[in-house]
């Protein structure tokens, strides 16, 4: 059986019907272990005090901002190829998802960033990227919003996330070359050995994984949402019509 | 395609549009600049060529939201999509339209507003030729927030919403090539890379553009 | 109960406070516009089977 079976928006409301509940007690399982593990079981660092444990927020909250872009990314371009519903829909429903995901990395981040580099807004790249990233979100969203029909609505934002991408990623080289930065590179690489203590890495992890779950949790339920009032609206225009 | 650019050149031109409506809020715009910031030439000079290029890229958001509204209202624009010019053709007209009824007025009048601005004489040649080549991207992106809101009623507040994160590496570079020019640096790359990204935005955006107006027209 | 947090105890608990706050508010949302999603197909459905 291939994937393409699920973008049937019968089967989808199946499967997703039957994931969600466990998505639902992952997720809030992941998170509630990882939060209080991170909160109240990791040591101070000997030089950002009790802040550093406002990683375990920050990190996986911008990690999921940038990589939500990403899905919408890849949802859109199956909409624009393949033409499933089930898949612009996915997009609209992670949509406000990422911005606040971007949202909470700015906060936390402003939070963090007064007591460590003294202030809680910087013009540094990786900020500014951030506020970059927040606006294309925003565009995104109000294009959803302002477009009647379902399916124009869906073209046309599917072509401005793509154009976007490319315009964003565009917009965190250009913004490298106008400012160097207070914030630190990528902590986290999937190649070299963790730079960071293990009694901060492990609780992270759960962390991450636990916002991913959440994410998938929140997005499988607003794509039921979003299929269901696409349908209701159909059989409305059905009814109007006989 | 050329008898399309000169038609919407004529239009824009005869119906007293963007034509003088761009140029007379960039003077306004930068004449407000010293009412909000005080007279001071040193603090001028300073932000001069931020303010130069911010300028220039509002004014071209001006007159967007006509490019193919216009048309679309009577009914040209479907007439025009079923014509054998390609769609990428009919936006690459409609943005070069634009550009020589916005772009290339505002870049003329740069110079002459960054007198008033009190801009160091070797930033002259540099910011008329990074607005020279940078607003002929801020026309094509136009353009295609304009393709994308063109079925919208009263789009305009959404189409800078569109079309104003897009403008952001264009400004970032151009703004560069002046600040580095007047500092003393080597503008050269800077313009360089501003250069490939307009070229990029006229081969990319067309293909977009003419997507959205499909999905549009449909 | 809460973990001495020094003298950065107010950056750490609000950080913690605005990220929950924009968490529960997305959840929260989600679920209210999915139970009303649920009853409008429900209407929409019903009034076509009369």
């Amino acid at each position: 059986m291939s994937l393409w079976e699920y973008a049937n928006p019968v089967k989808f409301m199946a499967l997703s019907g039957r994931i969600l509940p466990f998505a639902t007690v992952l997720s809030a399982a992941l998170l509630l272990t990882g939060l209080i593990w991170g909160f109240f079981f990791t040591a101070d660092d000997f030089k950002q005090g009790s802040t550093v444990k406002i990683i375990f927020l920050h990190v996986p909250a911008a990690l999921m901002a940038i990589n939500i872009w990403l899905m919408m990314l890849v949802a859109s371009l199956v909409w624009l190829v393949r033409r499933h519903h089930v898949s612009a829909l996915a997009a609209r429903a992670a949509a406000p998802i990422g911005i606040t995901m971007t949202l909470i990395a700015l906060f936390t981040g402003a939070i963090w960033g007064k007591p460590m580099w003294g202030t809680y807004w910087a013009w540094d790249p990786r900020l500014t990227s951030f506020m970059i990233l927040f606006v294309f979100y925003l565009g995104y969203l109000a294009l959803w919003q302002a477009v009647e029909d379902d399916d124009t609505a869906a073209d046309l934002t599917s072509i401005l996330c793509m154009v976007g991408s490319v315009f964003a990623l565009l917009s965190r080289y250009a913004v490298n070359l106008w400012n160097q930065g207070l914030h630190q590179g990528a902590t986290l690489t999937a190649t070299k050995e963790s730079p960071i203590d293990g009694s901060y890495y492990y609780p992270l992890l759960v962390c991450i994984v636990g916002f991913i779950t959440l994410f998938v949790t929140l997005v499988l339920l607003r794509t039921r949402m979003h299929i269901r009032l696409r349908r209701s609206r159909a059989v409305l225009a059905r009814e109007a019509s006989r | 395609m050329l008898a399309l650019c000169r038609r919407d050149i004529l239009l824009a031109v005869r119906s007293g549009g963007g034509f003088g409506l761009a140029l007379a809020f960039f003077l306004i715009l930068v004449m407000f600049v010293p009412f909000g910031v005080g007279p001071d030439r040193a603090v001028l000079a300073r932000i001069a060529p931020g303010i130069l290029w911010i300028g220039a890229l509002l004014a071209c958001l001006l007159s967007l939201d006509r490019v193919f509204q216009l048309d679309a209202e009577d009914g040209t624009l479907e007439a025009l999509a079923t014509s054998p010019i390609p769609l990428t053709g009919l936006v690459s007209a409609k943005a070069a339209a634009h550009w020589i009824t916005t772009g290339l007025p505002l870049t003329l009048a740069s110079a002459p507003l960054g007198y008033l601005l009190g801009l160091p004489a070797e930033g002259y040649i540099w910011l008329v030729t990074s607005l020279a080549v940078g607003t002929v991207s801020l026309s094509f992106i136009g353009t295609f927030g304009a393709a994308i809101t063109v079925g919208i009623k009263r789009g305009g507040l959404l189409l800078s919403l569109l079309v104003l994160p897009l403008y952001i590496p264009t400004l970032i570079l151009g703004a560069q090539v002046v600040t580095r020019a007047v500092s003393g640096q080597n503008p050269v790359a800077s313009l360089a890379l501003l250069g490939g990204l307009t070229l990029l935005t006229l081969a990319l955006i067309p293909i977009a553009a003419a997507m959205a107006l499909r999905a549009n027209l449909r | 109960m809460i973990p001495d947090l020094g003298k950065y105890a107010s950056d750490v608990l609000s950080a913690y406070a605005i990220a929950l706050l924009l968490l529960g508010g997305l959840v929260v949302i989600s679920l209210r516009q999915s139970a009303k999603a649920r009853k409008i197909l429900e209407d929409a459905e019903r009034k076509t089977r009369k």
